[in-house]
């Protein structure tokens, strides 16, 4: 069975401090207790902070573009969906480049476990405002104030249907490391929400901050009522909620795509004899 | 015999089942046929036409003269009614179009009338015209009955008999009123294949073994997306419809990271979204095959219409400097082809590979007594399975002499597959040093680019290599180009050089077509754009010089007799 070393990449280039540590190691932690196995698995990730995650782990690793690792996800996910798949991106990455997306990749319900490293705010790029910055955060390119509405991503998945919605902590690893557990071993598209301090350039969402304000879902919390659990994703300021949020038995996209119940694209070897039959339908 | 029919009516008529179906009993008799259309950007009203030429001669392009003229409303009359020679034929029907029209070739049918008596509805009212067209030009009616028999076939019989019915009406009336109706048909021959552009990439596709097509729908791409999507289950592959253009190129590159051949299919404005995955792929060099068909730009342009306009577009656009190849195919045949072609090179040298067409050529139809399946190429280049994970080790992105690396299926083995849209070293992680950099730019783009050069095909030449005029094209001209070649070369030393295969530019190795060029008297680049796309590119890689240029940018396409005009002109 693997180990922690196993999982053990390049050295991060991370600002110390910072929020990203934790869920590394409670994916790693996560991937040792599930027997996960690095090439039997692939993470893709897109641009920013978040997206170096896989360099730093041992895995199979596509590591696209900025906001796009959904698609590409999918694509693996269609290809050859005996693989499992993880993206993982920032909130600027995946609420705010690749917003579209998310919506359709929900819609789908591609069997994908996306963790988003939510900072609520852009590191790579030096401290601008991303959707999920509170309204009023002044930055060197918002010097008013963030003007428009906060991005709920919760309230957004649960909207859509999403079939398993879940926030979790960089401050609580162990918390965390239970929902990464959790979502992967649900069938569906998982969106694993995980608050990050930006210890660099978030100077009001610290961890004193959240630790303040965040508290795990009561146990007799029932996720799936999707009503309550839209009005419970609402829950944002003073309290804030870490759990699984909501959760449906939705049939993923690859058990409802007729072409591969029983074998995965890959698996498929091309079959030239059938083509002569094809040219005769042009007479 | 050389016979051109126009059906025209608004969108919604039938105007297309009507060319389809007239088009499949020409080419089964055993005539050549060439079909093309002109549809305005809407479902419902409007003008369009679809016009079918057959003869017993091969034809590659539309003809000027309309013989017989089908008239599914009054603007179809009005416009091409004087197009119709006396000798020729226009039927309509009165009734429906609610005015009479007189005229010597102008001939009234009560298409719905005799539907509704022999066929027991007046939907079948285009059935009737056709059987009119069959007894207008004095065919017999099992091709066509049989043809009946297979599209209805699944509604039942009942269907099929008052269709039938339909036919045989419209056959009776016309034999019995057409007084002046003296067409000639030639001897006929075995049927011949009938297929389109966007059909023809579909099935390169089909026979290349791509597994993964994903696409967002855009005109004049779609067709190759709907014939795929009716052979999924047969042949076992997805196609997907990705929320935008963005996604389907994303999900492509993702499908052909975890092992499966995959494309994507747009136009101009889809293609300008694609660009930023194009230089993904052109980094994490994956494979992928992506199908462009021009239409009139700028931005939407004339959205069914045709153009040459993005050839610098996809060669030029892309952040950062990588290899691709573009291919230009003339023909459907072409097309069929050099599909397959895109695929093998796409994966032999992982590089996108870029397929550009235009609506004109995705539209058309030509006739082929059938295509070589023995011609295709099926190499996997994937490092997969137990090749894969007898490995002692594996690095996806490794240095090697020819500049391709290793292209291991993840999963396959235990050794990991990583790629990085950032600089990566070869075992795909991200790097910042300037060595790795050198190292990485030699590999992926500077030493793939002399052996990917020798596997592109000179261009096609008709006539004698050593003609005074030479005419240049590449794409959808081609068709037009050599009818025009034919047409003037009693009179004229001329000949036409045709790339099909336009980048990289073909070396002169195995045919020295730039010294042909150069020792003819005139040479002209005839391209449907405004600015001459070809012709500069040709420059800036050869230094050649084109003694004339013909540009047509309306959204049409040339007709024989129009470009031979033009050519005329120019060459004196």
């Amino acid at each position: 069975m693997p180990g922690l070393d196993d999982f053990t990449g390049q050295t991060p280039a991370w600002c110390p401090g910072c929020g990203n540590f934790s869920i590394l190691r409670a994916f790693r932690e996560a991937a040792v207790e599930l027997g996960l196995e690095p090439h039997r698995f692939t993470i893709v990730s897109g641009i920013g902070q978040a997206a170096k995650f896989p360099h730093y782990l041992r895995c199979n690793t596509f590591n696209g573009l900025h906001g796009r690792t959904l698609p590409v996800a999918t694509g693996i996910r269609l290809a050859n969906h005996r693989m499992p798949v993880v993206a993982v991106a920032g909130d600027g990455d995946c609420y705010g480049e690749g917003g579209n997306h998310l919506i359709h990749a929900m819609r789908r319900n591609v069997n994908i476990k996306l963790f988003v490293h939510d900072n609520q705010i852009y590191g790579l790029t030096k401290g601008q405002a991303s959707p999920t910055s509170m309204e009023g955060m002044k930055t060197k390119n918002q010097p008013f104030g963030v003007l428009s509405e906060q991005l709920n991503p919760l309230a957004l998945a649960i909207a859509l249907d999403c079939s398993f919605v879940a926030r979790g902590s960089a401050g609580e690893p162990e918390h965390l490391k239970d929902l990464i557990k959790q979502a992967f071993r649900h069938k569906g598209f998982s969106l694993v929400d995980i608050l990050q301090p930006c210890v660099t350039f978030n100077k009001v969402n610290t961890y004193a901050w959240y630790t303040r304000r965040t508290y795990h879902l009561e146990d007799d919390y029932f996720p799936m009522d999707r009503t309550a659990a839209f009005t419970k994703a609402l829950e944002w300021g003073d309290r804030i909620p870490l759990g699984v949020i909501y959760r449906n038995d939705r049939p993923t996209y690859e058990q409802r795509f007729p072409v591969i119940q029983e074998t995965s694209l890959v698996e498929k070897v091309f079959d030239p004899s059938k083509l002569e039959a094809t040219l005769q339908e042009f007479y | 015999m050389d016979y051109t029919i126009r059906i025209g009516g608004e969108a919604g008529q039938g105007v297309q089942t009507v060319g389809d179906t007239l088009a499949k009993v020409f080419s089964r008799t055993g005539f050549h046929v060439f079909t093309h259309q002109d549809y305005e950007s809407r479902v419902r009203g409007g003008h369009n036409y679809y016009q079918v030429r057959f003869s017993d001669r091969p034809v590659s392009a539309p003809r000027q003269g309309i013989d017989i003229l089908i008239a599914f409303d009054n603007e179809s009359i009005l416009r091409y009614g004087g197009q119709v020679p006396d000798k020729g034929v226009a039927i309509y029907d009165s009734a429906a179009l609610k005015q009479v029209f007189s005229g010597p070739a102008l001939l009234d049918i009560p298409f719905s009338r005799l539907a509704s008596e022999h066929a027991g509805s007046s939907i079948m009212a285009n059935t009737v015209a056709v059987g009119a067209v069959m007894g207008i030009i004095g065919m017999e009616l099992d091709i066509l009955l049989a043809i009946i028999r297979e599209t209805f076939a699944s509604k039942g019989d009942e269907v099929v008999t008052a269709n039938s019915n339909a036919a045989l009406s419209g056959h009776l009336h016309a034999v019995k009123k057409c007084k002046r109706c003296d067409f000639t048909l030639a001897r006929h021959s075995p049927a011949r294949m009938l297929i389109s552009g966007t059909e023809a990439i579909g099935l390169g596709t089909l026979a290349s073994g791509c597994r993964f097509y994903a696409a967002y729908p855009m005109t004049p791409s779609t067709g190759i997306m709907n014939y795929l999507a009716g052979k999924e289950t047969e042949y076992g592959i997805v196609v997907e419809q990705a929320e935008d253009e963005i996604s389907a190129i994303n999900m492509a590159l993702g499908a052909s990271y975890a092992g499966v051949r995959a494309m994507t299919g747009t136009s101009g404005g889809g293609f300008a979204l694609m660009v930023e995955g194009l230089s993904l792929a052109g980094m994490t060099e994956t494979p992928v095959v992506i199908a462009l068909g021009q239409r009139p730009g700028p931005a939407t342009g004339l959205p069914t219409r045709t153009e040459q306009g993005d050839l610098l577009f996809a060669l030029f656009t892309a952040h950062g400097e990588f290899p691709r190849v573009i291919f230009a195919p003339g023909t459907p045949e072409q097309a069929f082809y050099l599909t397959n072609k895109a695929f093998d090179l796409a994966e032999k040298y992982q590089i996108p590979a870029i397929v550009i067409f235009d609506q004109y050529l995705g539209d058309t139809c030509w006739t082929y007594e059938g295509f070589d399946l023995k011609r295709l190429a099926h190499t996997d280049y994937r490092l997969r399975g137990e090749a894969f994970s007898r490995l002692d080790s594996y690095r996806r992105h490794a240095l090697t002499d020819s500049g391709v690396s290793p292209l291991g299926v993840p999963g396959d083995a235990i050794h990991l597959v990583v790629t990085d849209s950032d600089e990566h070293d070869e075992d795909g992680h991200i790097i910042e040093d300037a060595a790795t950099r050198n190292a990485m730019v030699e590999k992926r783009l500077k030493r793939k680019i002399p052996a990917l050069t020798g596997e592109i095909a000179p261009p096609e030449l008709t006539g004698p290599p050593d003609a005074g005029i030479v005419l240049v094209g590449w794409g959808s001209t081609f068709g037009i180009m050599r009818e025009a070649v034919g047409a003037l070369s009693a009179e004229h030393s001329i000949a036409m050089l045709h790339f099909s295969e336009v980048w990289p530019l073909p070396s002169t190795g195995s045919f020295d077509y730039l010294g042909m060029l150069k020792q003819a008297k005139k040479t002209l680049c005839i391209e449907q754009n405004a600015t001459g796309q070809f012709a500069r590119l040709f420059r800036s890689e050869t230094g050649f010089k084109f003694t004339e240029q013909i540009h047509r940018y309306d959204g049409r396409p040339f007709t024989v007799e129009e470009l031979t005009g033009e050519i005329s002109a120019r060459i004196g």
